[in-house]
């Protein structure tokens, strides 16, 4: 890879040289970079309200400093640890089942022999996607209500107890994951079935001719070729893996106190200090911290990438 | 993908061919089936009556006899607010949409043109902010106190605006248009910008069907824009607006609760939800299958780097 970006670019040009040559393509950036200076790096410099005492009239950069009280009275909550783990093994679960689901499915999609079956099929695998979590919690309530649920129609059909979801927390990690897997596989499948067709198709026809089964196509050529765009996909993934998707808890848990020590993740956390107690410091301070958590693994891995398979680095 | 299936076409399929083909038909179904499921039930749902659905629970079959306009009736007779949350969705996503798929494939394309050499710096430089943010505090502050987003239109179209993921894709697509398409149109004396509206756009419609859809479904499915912004519910999204009303809904029916008083097919909450959640859906569905064909073709993704 590195070879060949220098035999690409022969020569380097000197800094006014390139603005005189590609003045358009910059102007082009232009707008994506003030774009990500406003939103991205603007809020970056706001993290030093982790270590102020919000007050209006001075609002982020002139109110006064406060320390390390805003992380004191985080520690004080004693909630911190709880959220980041609960945010940390949903992520892990997410990634990891992620994979095999969307990976698997894209594999199976391309078994199928007939087109008219993998159409319809791929449309329905990815009508979840198209829905809000919004829409996604109201069907969720509407099925596993205690009193009026689908579900427990069924379950009283069958003679089976019904089950009180909403005051059950225990079982809330399986229903989260899979409601992630629900909503998201269509989409991720789509992404891996994109990197089978760009394959080399020769290579699976040579291997017919030399007799090996589709089982063992799959094992030695299908899934082999597929690791790089997995790659990219699970640092992607890793890279927010102190992040919890906001909507999914959100919009699933509402705000309900019972089930928060099996679903409350970071960022949920976070906007309930934001909102509830309108405490700009702590919750800042919250949110630095994550910050930095995800920059850490993120970093760490990308390394650990670049040194054994430098080609599936991210950058 | 197909191609690799050119001998399954023929009449002697292997039979280890057979197997598999089998076997991805009955797992592939039973995800679809679970995939759908849950929106045959809510439909079937919002048509059924709350007398019914009191006696007996949610309906798994529909039937014609308990059959009811009745929850759409009563969520459509005071049309006002409904109608304006379509109104407010409708031109954040449509307006969202085109700038955003415009941003996202015209910083892809130079940052996809290998003359360029400043381009891994940039790709870094937008890269670097999904590794690293201020977190949701600075940002909110930023938007209500510097930008003035509070009730005003662009909280709901600048925060969807660009994303870096969006442009990766974009950049992943463009970077398989030969280079040598630019280079000639650049030696006729075109523009950088006349070469990327002319020439990679017209190329590119697998890329803007898909960036197209991603967008368009993030601007229809905002919810968390407008609750963190707009106070104002003239001015409410369509999911934002859902929420509000499941959230009475469930306090309306709790306040009924609590006084004692019977739940009377008055007031059909149930089906209302439903048809409610119907109706915010609605027809961003049906975006699927004009862009279905080019979305394998569309969703290509490399590195940053490169």
């Amino acid at each position: 890879m590195k070879k060949n970006k220098q035999t690409e670019i022969q020569v380097k040009l000197p800094f006014n040289k390139v603005v005189k040559r590609h003045w358009m393509l910059l102007l082009m950036l232009l707008p994506a970079v003030i774009y990500v200076l406003v939103f991205s790096y603007m809020p970056m410099t706001g993290i030093i309200m982790a270590f102020k005492r919000y007050q209006r009239a001075g609002g982020i950069y002139f109110s006064p400093w406060n320390g390390l009280n805003n992380f004191k009275a985080l520690m004080i909550q004693g909630k911190l640890g709880m959220v980041t783990r609960n945010t940390l093994l949903y992520n892990i679960a997410f990634i990891f089942l992620g994979v095999v689901f969307e990976m698997g499915s894209a594999i199976l999609l391309n078994e199928i022999v007939s087109k008219l079956f993998k159409k319809v099929a791929q449309s329905f695998m990815f009508l979840p996607y198209f829905i809000s979590w919004v829409v996604a919690g109201a069907i969720m309530y509407n099925i596993f209500n205690y009193e009026k649920g689908i579900f427990n129609t069924v379950m009283a059909a069958i003679g089976a107890s019904p089950v009180d979801l909403y005051n059950t927390p225990h079982l809330w990690p399986f229903v989260l994951i899979f409601l992630k897997l629900w909503k998201q596989t269509g989409y991720g499948s789509v992404v891996y079935l994109a990197a089978i067709t760009g394959l080399d198709q020769e290579m699976f026809e040579a291997a017919s001719i030399d007799g090996a089964t589709e089982w063992q196509k799959i094992r030695y050529l299908t899934i082999p070729s597929l690791v790089p765009t997995m790659m990219i996909m699970v640092l992607l993934a890793i890279g927010n893996i102190f992040r919890g998707d906001f909507g999914l808890f959100y919009q699933t848990v509402k705000s309900s106190a019972l089930l928060q020590p099996a679903t409350d993740v970071i960022d949920t956390y976070v906007f309930r200090l934001l909102i509830d107690s309108s405490d700009y410091g702590v919750s800042a301070a919250a949110g630095l911290y994550q910050s930095v958590l995800c920059f850490i693994t993120i970093t760490v891995c990308n390394g650990i990438v670049k040194k054994i398979q430098p080609d599936y680095s991210l950058y | 993908m197909s191609s690799s299936k050119a001998t399954a076409e023929t009449p002697r399929m292997s039979r280890d061919l057979k197997k598999m083909n089998i076997l991805g038909i009955i797992l592939i179904s039973l995800f679809a089936l679970v995939c759908v499921l849950p929106f045959y039930l809510i439909i079937i749902a919002s048509f059924t009556s709350e007398t019914y659905m009191i006696r007996n629970g949610y309906p798994l079959l529909p039937s014609l006899k308990n059959a009811t306009l009745e929850a759409y009736q009563l969520c459509l007779k005071n049309p006002g607010s409904i109608v304006r949350a379509y109104a407010v969705t409708g031109s954040a996503t449509v307006i969202g949409t085109c700038l955003a798929v415009f941003m996202a494939t015209m910083t892809g394309y130079v940052l996809s043109r290998k003359d360029f050499q400043w381009r891994n710096g940039f790709s870094f430089f937008f890269f670097f902010t999904t590794l690293f943010n201020g977190g949701l505090v600075p940002w909110y502050l930023l938007c209500v106190r510097y930008l003035h987003f509070k009730n005003s239109f662009l909280s709901l179209i600048l925060p969807l605006m660009f994303s870096v993921w969006n442009m990766i894709i974009a950049k992943s697509f463009m970077a398989g248009i030969p280079q040598s398409i630019s280079e000639s149109a650049m030696i006729d004396g075109a523009n950088d910008m006349r070469i990327f509206v002319s020439l990679i756009l017209p190329l590119s419609k697998p890329l803007i069907a898909t960036l197209g859809l991603f967008s368009a479904l993030a601007y229809w499915n905002d919810w968390y824009n407008c609750m963190l912004f707009i106070s104002n519910d003239s001015m409410f999204t369509l999911q934002y607006y859902l929420q509000r009303m499941l959230g009475s809904a469930e306090a309306m029916r709790t306040v009924a609760e609590k006084s004692g008083m019977p739940l009377t097919s008055a007031i059909p909450l149930e089906s209302m939800q439903m048809a409610m959640t119907v109706i915010a859906t609605g027809p961003i569905v049906l975006l699927y299958p004009f862009v279905q064909r080019y979305f394998v073709k569309g969703l290509t993704i490399g590195a940053v780097k490169g």
